[in-house]
């Protein structure tokens, strides 16, 4: 393998002056995709989880249950296309969205579902006297999950969320399908224009771990920072994954 | 630690110098009485009809060659197997010596003959513009500020955006994941115009719903001489191959391939493509050469 590390140095002959440079910018474009969808994933997931577990509100139990099963059943790179394709045709004022905006929508739901399922079974694991103290202790239904439920939940499934948080950076490669220029389509198209394939894709899978590895290690402190002496699950010591 | 790094630089030098040796392919056909052919899975000169059957413009051209190499090494039987190759793994199969004759559409290019050496030019691919018949597009002019579509991974993006940058205009390009993406963005309106190898615009055109909806602009963005790939410092092959080359052109079988190919029904699907010779092919055919598309670039 001959090596030729000065492909990055060269001109692609547009808005960027190098590749290198254009390479950073597909990176943010990758950051930006993951960060915006997980935001929207983790704010709709744990909405949907929380509806999923509400006691006595059937027709919420059946919209969370609903939502979870039509976003996580659907391959995801069929949902982009879904979002992409078919529902502007259907729905013409969609058509003004950007490529941009339907991915960050199709991720963000598409793990949406998963992490409610996350929540659900989050809350479930905990015991069902929780729940009920709280409610004895005159809390309302908002209360009792504010200050008791969703705290201890969330610590338990944290582990799980990681991964998933993880998981949002390497899922949001499926961009480049609708035209947003981020890592994955910065590789497909400079291996074909500079035939250096090795070099580029390496770079591309380093700025991938990278990122990656970044929400691992900021999670796990955020794990270490939150937790609760006396109530992590046993054999856990905290911090790792 | 360090010591570790001059073992690593040394395994590394070690590993790179295979690749610089050249071999002798005619040798090694007579020996083993074989040949390795690289063809394509879907791409407008070579693709395949499944079961391991391969077809196309440039699958016709080496089946000629190959019975030229047959006749030159003087060999009572030659085993062809193919090897499918796709544009990321093409050129190291053929480096490595996995594929002798790579029979895929490779653009002749200054950074791939590095790699590689290319047989005689026997295609000159047209980059240009599809747009909607009735979309009162003439030239590129018309396009800027409009949404163009490209596919990722072709060199027409590149293209694009020198064009972008010479010009001084500004397009909002779309990219497809794949060429019946691109299309389908023209199609649905979310694309003004669709900018491809002209033959393959064609294709699109003629396999769509409605092919007198679209219309192929005269403007040419970008010429690339397409050509056969085989192994570098390797003359003699070369000259087999090439020599092969300028006989089909000489006694009309390459002409009569374009006529199979692009003017008449092609399987699998029985549509005609519709692509008259281009005078830019007719020109490389005229002149056999092993030009690369910079060449043709400082042409115009």
């Amino acid at each position: 393998m001959n090596w030729d590390w000065e492909v990055f140095l060269q001109d692609p002959g547009g808005q960027h002056a190098t590749y290198w440079q254009w390479l950073l910018s597909a990176w943010g474009w990758t950051l930006s995709v993951s960060l915006l969808a997980l935001a929207l994933a983790l704010l709709m997931g744990f909405v949907i989880g929380m509806l999923r577990t509400l006691p006595d509100r059937p027709g919420w139990v059946l919209f969370g249950t609903g939502w979870t099963e039509l976003f996580r059943n659907i391959p995801l790179l069929l949902q982009i296309f879904l979002w992409y394709h078919v529902i502007p045709a259907l729905i013409p004022p969609l058509k003004e969205l950007s490529g941009f905006t339907l991915v960050v929508l199709a991720l963000g739901f598409f793990t949406s579902a998963r992490i409610s399922e996350q929540v659900y079974s989050g809350i479930k694991a905990l015991p069902k006297g929780q729940r009920y103290a709280a409610l004895a202790m005159g809390m309302t239904t908002a209360q009792s999950y504010r200050y008791v439920l969703l705290p201890c939940a969330f610590r338990i499934i944290l582990p799980p969320l990681v991964n998933e948080m993880m998981g949002i950076v390497k899922n949001s490669s499926v961009a480049f399908a609708v035209s947003v220029s981020e890592l994955t389509m910065f590789a497909l198209q400079v291996q074909e224009e500079t035939a250096r394939g090795v070099e580029v894709y390496l770079a591309v899978t380093g700025l991938y771990i990278v990122s990656a590895l970044a929400i691992n290690r900021l999670m796990a402190w955020v794990e270490r920072h939150v937790q609760i002496p006396g109530l992590q699950l046993s054999g856990a010591a905290g911090g790792g994954h | 630690m360090k010591k570790h790094l001059h073992y690593l630089a040394l395994a590394m030098l070690t590993v790179s110098s295979p690749f610089a040796l050249a071999e002798d392919t005619l040798a090694k056909i007579k020996a083993s009485a074989s040949l390795t052919e690289g063809v394509r899975e879907s791409s407008g000169l070579s693709y395949t009809l499944g079961n391991g059957q391969y077809t196309g413009f440039h699958y016709d051209v080496c089946a000629n060659i190959i019975a030229d190499v047959k006749a030159h090494l003087g060999l009572a039987e030659l085993k062809v197997n193919y090897q499918p190759v796709t544009s990321q793994n093409r050129i190291p199969l053929v480096q490595n010596g996995t594929v002798d004759l790579e029979c895929g559409s490779t653009t002749n290019n200054i950074a791939r003959q590095k790699d590689v050496a290319f047989a005689l030019t026997t295609y000159v691919e047209e980059v240009k513009i599809a747009v909607k018949a009735d979309s009162g597009i003439t030239s590129i002019k018309d396009l800027a500020g409009k949404n163009i579509a490209t596919t990722t991974g072709t060199t027409s993006v590149q293209t694009l955006r020198k064009h972008e940058r010479a010009a001084g205009i500004d397009f909002k390009e779309v990219f497809g994941k794949d060429h019946a993406d691109s299309f389908l963005l023209l199609e649905s309106g979310r694309a003004d115009a669709f900018v491809m190898d002209g033959s393959i615009l064609a294709a699109n055109i003629a396999k769509s719903k409605t092919p007198a909806g679209f219309k192929i602009l005269s403007e040419v963005l970008a010429v690339e001489p397409i050509a056969i790939m085989l192994r570098k410092e390797d003359p003699a092959f070369k000259k087999v191959v090439d020599d092969s080359i300028k006989a089909q052109i000489k006694d009309g079988r390459l002409a009569k391939l374009w006529d199979k190919w692009f003017l008449q029904p092609i399987p699998p699907a029985n549509v005609t493509i519709g692509l008259p010779l281009s005078e830019a092919t007719k020109e490389a055919w005229a002149n056999p050469n092993d030009k690369p598309t910079e060449d043709y670039a400082a042409k115009k």
